[in-house]
């Protein structure tokens, strides 16, 4: 389905994950984040960099490889991100909800 | 199973098949389930591993110290070397208790169990045999886990346990998951939770634990949430084999990536890997290593003709959920589909219904420690029950 996000029109799955990460951009994350009661700091940025490399690496995101990154532990993820901090954290980087969860 | 498969499809003349188990007694897992609540006794799960392995194959019960990819050939933990042509790695996942801060501290088998074990689950009917009740907290530590619908299978059984003994009101219990919901599928969480509600079992979602407190007896989680138990049975982090480690050949959790389709190894070329050992996006449950195993033989026999491996897993699972008072529902699912509601294995007449509570799932659950044990293993396959999930039946929307 089609939403507004920062002005721009973007393509979305039911629970509000971006389909097409090509669409998005800083301003929607901060967009997405504010949704989430989150203000963005440099800390927050380098955690969604990390998690936006290793998805363009086709690598599989979970929490543990997040807490063995070197960009936080899981307790800094955890308080930067604190309600399902994986789940927020993509959403906010405009990749896919993970699917580690089978 | 794969020998199984493979001894009767491979020119005999030009190969052997070599197992290699350091095991001499093969363990009926689901039935750990059961344990517990005194439903199976320790021999209806236990068997000889000799009794499944045809004549002309050989058993080598032996540890293996690390498997070099690079060269062919396994190292013997005793020195002795064994080269190979194609490799089926099948080593399964584990618990790892020790992943999570105070899990195996001084409750370990006292107040904090598994039942993932043979021996946490004997100790785990011990202690509930003479338990006078309180928090009961079942949780799982972190995805993927064996079965994923097993703790809630066991939340169901202990409600209905606690009944019998006429002590339910006695026991509080509290599901605690680090999903958003009861499982991973958004239809059938609707159909548990509901479950959930109706047997008065409490659920927290999006607990990520950071350590078992044991001066306090409470669980907490990194955003500092705490759950107190008085007994708390836990699925542990799940693990590939430390194998796969000493080998090089495992991700950060000893699971082998291999490709979801063909379940070669990404690695090398004659390494396949079956079951729970594999990286791939299905469901750790029994029934996928089975389905594999017939997309596997077919690959493999590709493999040594130097064909493409032509046959496609599709993450087909298909499970048994026990729900307690010998009810049981049933979900069939792959990559793909997520478990819905209709009739299997037969389109429109069943005779079991699928995402729905019933007595004949219930039968279907207990004659599957029947089938398992005289089907799986011996590679026959299911009747009516392909490798690849079927559509027919199922209500998609």
């Amino acid at each position: 389905m089609e939403k507004i996000i920062a002005q721009k029109t973007v393509q979305v799955n039911e629970e509000g994950y971006l389909t097409n990460f090509a669409e998005w951009n800083k301003e929607i994350g901060e967009e997405i984040a504010k949704e989430n009661n989150i203000a963005l700091s440099p800390k927050h940025w380098e955690v969604i960099n990390y998690i936006q490399n290793e998805f363009k690496n086709e690598v599989p995101l979970t929490i543990r490889k997040i807490g063995k990154s070197g960009v936080v532990d899981i307790k800094e993820f955890y308080a930067l991100f604190p309600v399902g901090p994986l789940k927020t954290a993509t959403k906010i980087a405009g990749i896919p909800k993970p699917a580690s969860c089978i | 199973m794969m020998a199984n498969h493979l001894h009767h499809k491979l020119n005999r003349k030009e190969w052997t098949i070599d197992i290699v188990d350091e095991r001499t007694e093969h363990h009926y897992q689901p039935g750990y389930l059961f344990l517990p609540f005194d439903i199976y006794k320790p021999e209806d799960i236990i068997k000889s591993i000799k009794d499944f392995i045809p004549s002309d194959v050989n058993l080598i019960t032996k540890k293996i110290d690390r498997i070099v990819a690079d060269e062919n050939y396994i190292q013997m933990a005793g020195g002795d070397q064994l080269h190979y042509d194609v490799l089926i790695i099948a080593t399964g996942a584990k618990i790892a208790p020790e992943e999570t801060e105070g899990m195996s501290g001084e409750h370990w088998h006292q107040s904090v169990f598994d039942f993932y074990t043979f021996e946490g689950a004997l100790a785990l009917r011990n202690k509930l045999r003479d338990w006078k009740g309180g928090n009961l907290v079942i949780h799982i530590t972190e995805m993927p886990i064996k079965c994923p619908v097993a703790p809630l299978e066991f939340a169901f059984l202990a409600d209905s346990y606690f009944q019998h003994k006429k002590m339910r009101d006695k026991v509080n219990i509290t599901y605690v998951t680090p999903l958003s919901g009861a499982f991973t599928k958004p239809k059938s969480t609707a159909a548990l939770e509901h479950l959930l509600q109706e047997k008065n079992i409490a659920i927290e979602s999006d607990f990520a634990i950071a350590e078992v407190d044991n001066e306090n007896k409470t669980i907490v989680d990194y955003g500092g949430k705490a759950i107190p138990f008085d007994l708390l049975v836990t699925v542990p982090t799940n693990k590939g084999d430390e194998l796969m480690a000493r080998s090089g050949l495992g991700d950060d959790l000893n699971y082998v990536p291999t490709n979801k389709e063909t379940l070669q190894s990404k690695a090398h070329a004659n390494i396949f890997v079956i079951g729970d050992a594999t990286n791939i996006p299905a469901s750790k449950a029994g029934s996928v290593a089975h389905f594999e195993a017939e997309i596997l033989t077919e690959n493999i026999l590709h493999f040594i003709k130097n064909e493409s491996l032509a046959a496609s897993f599709d993450g087909h699972a298909n499970c048994f959920i026990e729900t307690g008072d010998s009810k049981a529902l049933l979900i069939d699912f792959n990559y793909t589909h997520e478990p819905v509601s209709g009739k299997f294995p037969f389109a429109g007449i069943g005779p079991l219904g699928l995402l729905k509570e019933s007595r004949m799932n219930h039968w279907g659950k207990l004659a599957f420690r029947w089938i398992y044990w005289n089907v799986l293993l011996k590679g026959t396959p299911i009747p009516f029950v392909s490798a690849h999930m079927s559509t027919a039946g199922k209500n998609f929307n």
